[in-house]
């Protein structure tokens, strides 16, 4: 980008920034999510982000997540959970009875990139980094009314993303519309010399999404994601968009990928698996959280790791653990692999049989209030929530979630495009053609409507003042 | 690395918590309703027959697995009697005692609670379903980039001189070394007796030097 280009980014506290401290009232950004770095100073910026700032995007701050970017509700970060902004829009409340217009009905974001998509969503950015290994950034895309956008892996850099699943972690980009995510990735894509799974493939840049010829499509319809616990208006609103398609003359076919209903299973496997490798590394003594206990080094490390780590992220190392050990591993870890690859072989014969992009919800629901949410705990939530999205991950494909439509509560549905991988520019652009189609509403926030000037533009909002 | 564990650290932890079936049935399905307005910039009245549903016959399939709510469920079917015989000591599902000390050895993270030991067992049960899966001649997948050369670069110094930035961020270092609490049982040493620095006989064990890390953790 050599234009005098104003970006506005967050991102989110696991990209490590070089410099901010816990203290700097001064920066825009807050200490590090979880306990266990809540002092640790970056000496580093992740490359994406260098490549941000590169450009000339004026950073706005580090943003919130579920601890170790393990959950899909933004609810268990140290910091407290993340708000979803659509709960306090002019169209969730006008269909929400008046005595539930006091505080304590709050929706979550969906996780676990929340903070960076409410900051998104509620305009205090241009754009938003989060990291995408389940679905991280396609779920509270959705929630938020946003598009999350998740690249195809090795397409961008993970040199300073803090590794949760290192076969599965892309950065993931949030924006309000999908030409701005094209200049993001435009941006961001591309070899990094300092992380070895990036390709070295070329890509035309910038990228530039051009006008689509949908009658030239085939869109896939995976039966197997047609599960009963998918709302009714997300069923609905997924057969409009496939009716959508078809009358523009697309062709669109049902397909099948038999082993979706195994992918939770195996993604949970080697997701605690490779996370009990990954936190391994904290163990007080180079940076991050030191435990007060001075006995040995054994103790040392044990108490700082309890201290530091919260039950979630305790429960998948323990579980990992146990997947790892000598008497488990073909059973369970290189079993999970081999269950890997029957999913991914599903996608490639799909892919094969003439489909260009596969078309799936993306969440089973709405946002749900908090309150409701965190009567399962985080693994149970995780499991149901990352249904659409995980296998995407195991399959390294790149996929976007675009919001659709309001719900009956007036709140955002996304819908999910998969497509072949390092065809990200081809996916983004029948995303691009489908958002014109659809025209989903601009938030209404009413507090910031009411006071400072507003620039809409198309129904976009412009810029803002927020004096 | 060998740890000797410290008992007043871990907890023994009674195998107590009941073995627990795979997790439970996801959500309930959201309320029905008329589908939400869906604007196109074209005729609206594509969208009057907007309830009609687009693959009737795989609907049909959908609902008749309504019981079996989604995945788990089919699975459930699939899966019945292929526990691992390893976990079946004490009931099927449950871990032993001497189980949970060894993760929390090798984890160096405790389980604290008996929900914890609880989560797990329903963590395994749940990856049990695994087993269901026929993977006769399939080959263990660990990068999606398998077909790729992925780049390496060469082994040439190219960052470094970090060395105040990095030792910023420990709690406790001297001079140069990042530094530990002694270990739990040292062997002893044989040191000889003239010319021996006490410092280093009764205080901290030395740790990494910091000037040979790179910045990255």
């Amino acid at each position: 980008m050599n234009t005098a280009y104003k970006d506005w980014e967050s991102f989110q506290e696991d990209m490590v920034l070089a410099g901010i401290t816990p203290v700097d009232t001064e920066s825009s950004s807050v200490p590090t999510h979880h306990l266990l770095e809540l002092c640790y100073i970056p000496p580093y910026n992740a490359t994406v982000v260098q490549k941000l700032l590169d450009q000339g995007a004026l950073l706005m701050g580090k943003t919130n997540l579920d601890e170790f970017a393990m959950g899909s509700g933004s609810t268990d970060g140290v910091f407290g959970p993340v708000k979803n902004p659509w709960s306090y829009s002019k169209q969730y409340r006008e269909r929400q009875r008046h005595d539930e217009h006091g505080d304590s009905h709050w929706l979550i974001t969906g996780g676990s990139s929340g903070g960076s998509a409410a900051a998104v969503a509620a305009y205090t950015c241009f754009a938003a980094l989060g990291s995408d290994t389940g679905g991280s950034t396609r779920n509270p895309a959705a929630h938020c009314g946003l598009v999350g956008f998740k690249p195809s892996y090795g397409l961008v850099s993970r040199h300073g993303l803090i590794p949760l699943v290192n076969s599965m972690d892309v950065p993931g980009i949030f924006t309000r519309c999908v030409d701005d995510t094209a200049v993001v990735l435009g941006v961001l894509a591309g070899h990094d010399p300092k992380d070895s799974t990036t390709v070295q493939d070329p890509i035309k840049l910038p990228m530039i999404l051009g006008e689509m010829d949908v009658s030239r499509l085939c869109i896939g319809i995976p039966k197997e994601y047609l599960v009963p616990e998918l709302s009714s208006e997300i069923r609905s609103l997924w057969s409009q968009a496939a009716d959508l398609f078809e009358s523009e003359g697309a062709k669109v076919i049902e397909v099948s990928l038999p082993h979706t209903c195994y992918s939770i299973v195996c993604y949970h496997v080697l997701c605690t698996s490779e996370v009990a490798s990954n936190m391994a590394r904290f163990d007080g003594l180079q940076y991050g959280h030191r435990s007060g206990i001075d006995v040995s080094t054994e103790a040392m490390y044990a108490a700082t790791r309890q201290e530091g780590f919260s039950d979630v992220v305790r429960g998948r190392i323990l579980s990992g653990n146990f997947f790892l050990l000598k008497e488990n591993y073909e059973n369970y870890f290189v079993k999970a692999q081999k269950v890997r690859r029957l999913i991914v072989r599903d996608f490639m014969n799909a892919f094969d049989s003439g489909v260009d992009v596969l078309l799936t919800p993306t969440t089973l629901s709405e946002a749900v209030p908090y309150l409701e949410f965190i009567k399962e705990d985080n693994r149970t939530r995780s499991a149901q929530d990352d249904i659409f999205t995980q296998a995407v991950n195991m399959a390294g494909l790149p996929a976007v979630s675009v919001p659709v439509a309001l719900s009956n509560q007036g709140l955002p549905i996304g819908l999910q495009f998969i497509g072949r991988a390092f065809c990200d520019q081809q996916l983004l652009t029948v995303a691009k053609w489908f958002e014109k189609q659809v025209q989903f509403p601009t938030i209404q926030l009413q507090d910031l409507m009411d006071d400072g000037s507003l620039v809409l533009e198309n129904g976009k909002l412009t810029s803002v003042s927020l004096t | 690395m060998s740890v000797q564990a410290s008992p007043t650290l871990f907890m023994a932890m009674a195998t107590a918590a009941t073995a627990t079936s795979a997790h439970p049935d996801v959500v309930s399905i959201a309320r029905v309703a008329p589908p939400s307005s869906l604007r196109r910039t074209r005729s609206k009245e594509m969208w009057a027959r907007a309830l009609r549903v687009r693959f009737p016959a795989t609907l049909n399939r959908g609902r008749g697995f309504a019981s079996k709510a989604g995945p788990q469920g089919k699975v459930q079917e699939a899966g019945q009697g292929t526990h691992s015989p390893r976990l079946a000591t004490q009931g099927a599902g449950r871990v032993p005692a001497a189980k949970i000390e060894h993760l929390e050895r090798l984890a160096l993270v405790n389980f604290g609670s008996r929900e914890a030991v609880a989560r797990l067992e329903k963590a395994i049960a749940f990856a049990d379903q695994l087993h269901a899966v026929d993977t006769d001649g399939v080959e263990p997948l660990e990068s999606v980039l398998e077909d790729r050369c992925v780049y390496l670069r060469s082994d040439n110094v190219a960052e470094g001189n970090c060395t105040e930035e990095l030792l910023r961020n420990s709690h406790h270092v001297v001079e140069e070394y990042f530094v530990a609490p002694p270990e739990m049982n040292p062997q002893p040493r044989n040191f000889p007796k003239n010319g021996q620095h006490s410092y280093l006989n009764k205080k901290a064990h030395l740790y990494t030097p910091a000037h040979i890390l790179t910045p990255e953790i």
